[in-house]
């Protein structure tokens, strides 16, 4: 016999109050892609049958175009590809000139204005993504790594306390899924930990490849919160603290998702 | 959409008539035609309706798709090597537009 | 607390109802259970579809591996594999393989053509299914020959799927 459904739920709201006081970050870590079926790992591991490779190579094309009222590309400064190697595990970082937090699609506009002075790309752009990915790919592979030290000190600080905080109409925090229940089935799913190692991906949903802020904006619209813009503030602190989070795994973009 | 890239993955050698494995990516989300924008208006069915596979010029695979076939398709298919040369693919959406990818095979 | 496929988690229970009662669609499902008493055209839509690809000829069980997964985790995007047992020998060898659907709005979702230099009939794909499905491969060969295989597959949706 079933308990009525309102009993169910208040039972279920206290049962989550006093987990989400015990918030661990959970352990051991798992990427996302643990928590996917067998068919979607494979996809994942062959690079010919990911479509986000296909993003990866337009991200290859543009390293080397010319670009800006400086006509110099990527590569003009920066060389091989291989120079990013390990780059990305290390962002969100500060940008020493300006004391902002910068993700890898941010930091890649800031070299577009300063060294090539050229119009910053669209955030969720075709472009950027491709850049971002193309990028981030010289690190698969490489342990997460992020800075939470002095001037980041604040913006992890921040991004902890969003991540634990309820919002929405759900009133969900996103430590209630990730910290307190992942592992456990929501409907047909496997709850992930939360650990943003393989963006820029390629979402099964979304049918395309998009940014993890894309996939923040989701997980806000999913719990009936306010959607935030693409690069807010608020997604910053969130990404650095997920990046810390974490740490020492491997980071695996072009990942898929669900 | 205009077609932006796609992608073609032979093994760069193999023994003469030894099988191999063609693998294929292209860009295109194959707009089903079922589906309605944020203004309730139908978004037009845009799909890649053809592509085709030559080998030294030799056709030696075909396919007639539809929106039944996920976006960014991925089509892998096997052949028999034959002599060292091109294979070429080619996917045409239905407004005939094109793109190709190529992989150079060289026979041991 | 014991969490199992099927059973509503306090978690699940607690998101569903509010994203009912915000008229949401955050969470859905489709049932595991493949739909009980499939509409009448829809099986006629496959038997149909089959009917097109060999052109009205009764094809033979046997010889084609059709490969998706029983659980699909996403409509968007399922990975088919299907191979065909033949000599792939100028006299005798596959030249068609039609990949038709039960309950997909375009009954056919591909149409490959082969021939010797194929070495092997085997191509894989990844294909999109409206709904849990019974999906046929169907293999006309050089000298004339029909042959089947099918698949069952039940699609399922993401817990977080929603559109954003």
């Amino acid at each position: 016999m079933k308990p009525p459904r309102r009993l169910i739920s208040v039972i279920a709201c206290s049962v989550l109050a006093v987990s989400s006081a015990l918030a661990e970050t959970p352990q051991p870590k798992r990427s996302g892609t643990s928590f996917l079926g067998p068919a979607l790992q494979a996809q994942q591991r062959d690079d010919d049958a990911n479509p986000a490779m296909l993003w990866v190579d337009q991200g290859k094309a543009l390293w080397t175009k010319a670009v800006g009222i400086t006509g110099r590309s990527c590569a003009a400064c920066h060389g091989a590809p291989d120079s990013m190697k390990g780059v990305a595990t290390r962002y969100p970082r500060i940008d020493g000139p300006t004391g902002r937090l910068l993700n890898l699609e941010l930091r890649i506009n800031v070299c577009r204005a300063r060294h090539q002075n050229a119009e910053p790309l669209a955030y969720e752009s075709a472009e950027l993504l491709a850049l971002t990915a193309f990028v981030a790919k010289q690190s698969r592979g490489m342990p997460i790594g992020v800075a939470v030290d002095g001037a980041a000190r604040p913006h992890y600080e921040a991004g902890k306390t969003f991540f634990s905080t309820r919002q929405g109409q759900l009133n969900l925090a996103c430590s209630q899924c990730h910290d307190d229940n992942w592992g456990r089935m929501l409907r047909g799913d496997a709850i992930s930990q939360g650990h943003p190692t393989g963006y820029p991906a390629y979402r099964i949903e979304w049918q395309t490849v998009g940014s993890l802020h894309r996939r923040l904006r989701a997980c806000s619209l999913g719990v009936r919160a306010e959607v935030l813009p693409f690069g807010s503030p608020e997604y910053l602190d969130l990404e650095l603290y997920l990046m810390a989070r974490a740490g020492g795994l491997l980071l695996e973009t072009p990942a898929i998702r669900k | 959409m205009a077609l932006t890239s796609a992608r073609i993955v032979t093994p760069a050698t193999a023994r003469m008539g030894e099988i191999i494995e063609i693998k294929t990516l292209a860009r295109h989300p194959m707009e089903t035609g079922y589906r309605r924008d944020d203004r309730g208006r139908q978004i037009a069915r845009d799909i890649i309706g053809t592509f085709r596979v030559t080998y030294n010029a030799v056709e030696i695979f075909q396919a007639d798709l539809s929106q039944g076939i996920a976006a960014n398709p991925f089509i892998a298919f096997t052949t028999v090597a034959m002599e060292t040369g091109d294979i070429i693919a080619t996917w045409t959406d239905l407004a005939g537009r094109e793109i190709s990818a190529k992989a150079r095979i060289t026979i041991t | 607390m014991t969490i199992s496929h099927g059973e509503p988690t306090m978690l699940a229970a607690t998101l569903s109802r509010r994203g009912v009662i915000s008229g949401g669609v955050a969470i859905t499902l489709v049932p595991f259970a493949s739909w009980p008493g499939a509409a009448q055209s829809e099986a006629g839509q496959l038997t149909d579809a089959i009917s097109r690809a060999t052109g009205g000829r009764t094809p033979l069980a046997a010889g084609v591996k059709l490969d998706l997964p029983e659980l699909a985790e996403n409509g968007f995007s399922v990975p088919l594999n299907v191979t065909i047992d033949s000599p792939m020998t100028e006299r005798d060898h596959v030249r068609f393989i039609t990949i038709v659907s039960e309950k997909n709005p375009a009954p056919q979702i591909a149409r490959f053509t082969l021939g010797p230099r194929a070495g092997r009939a085997a191509v894989r794909t990844h294909v999109r299914l409206a709904d849990t499905q019974r999906i046929a491969a169907v293999a006309e060969t050089s000298t004339g020959r029909f042959l089947i295989g099918v698949a069952d597959v039940v699609v399922t949706i993401s817990a977080c799927t929603n559109g954003g």
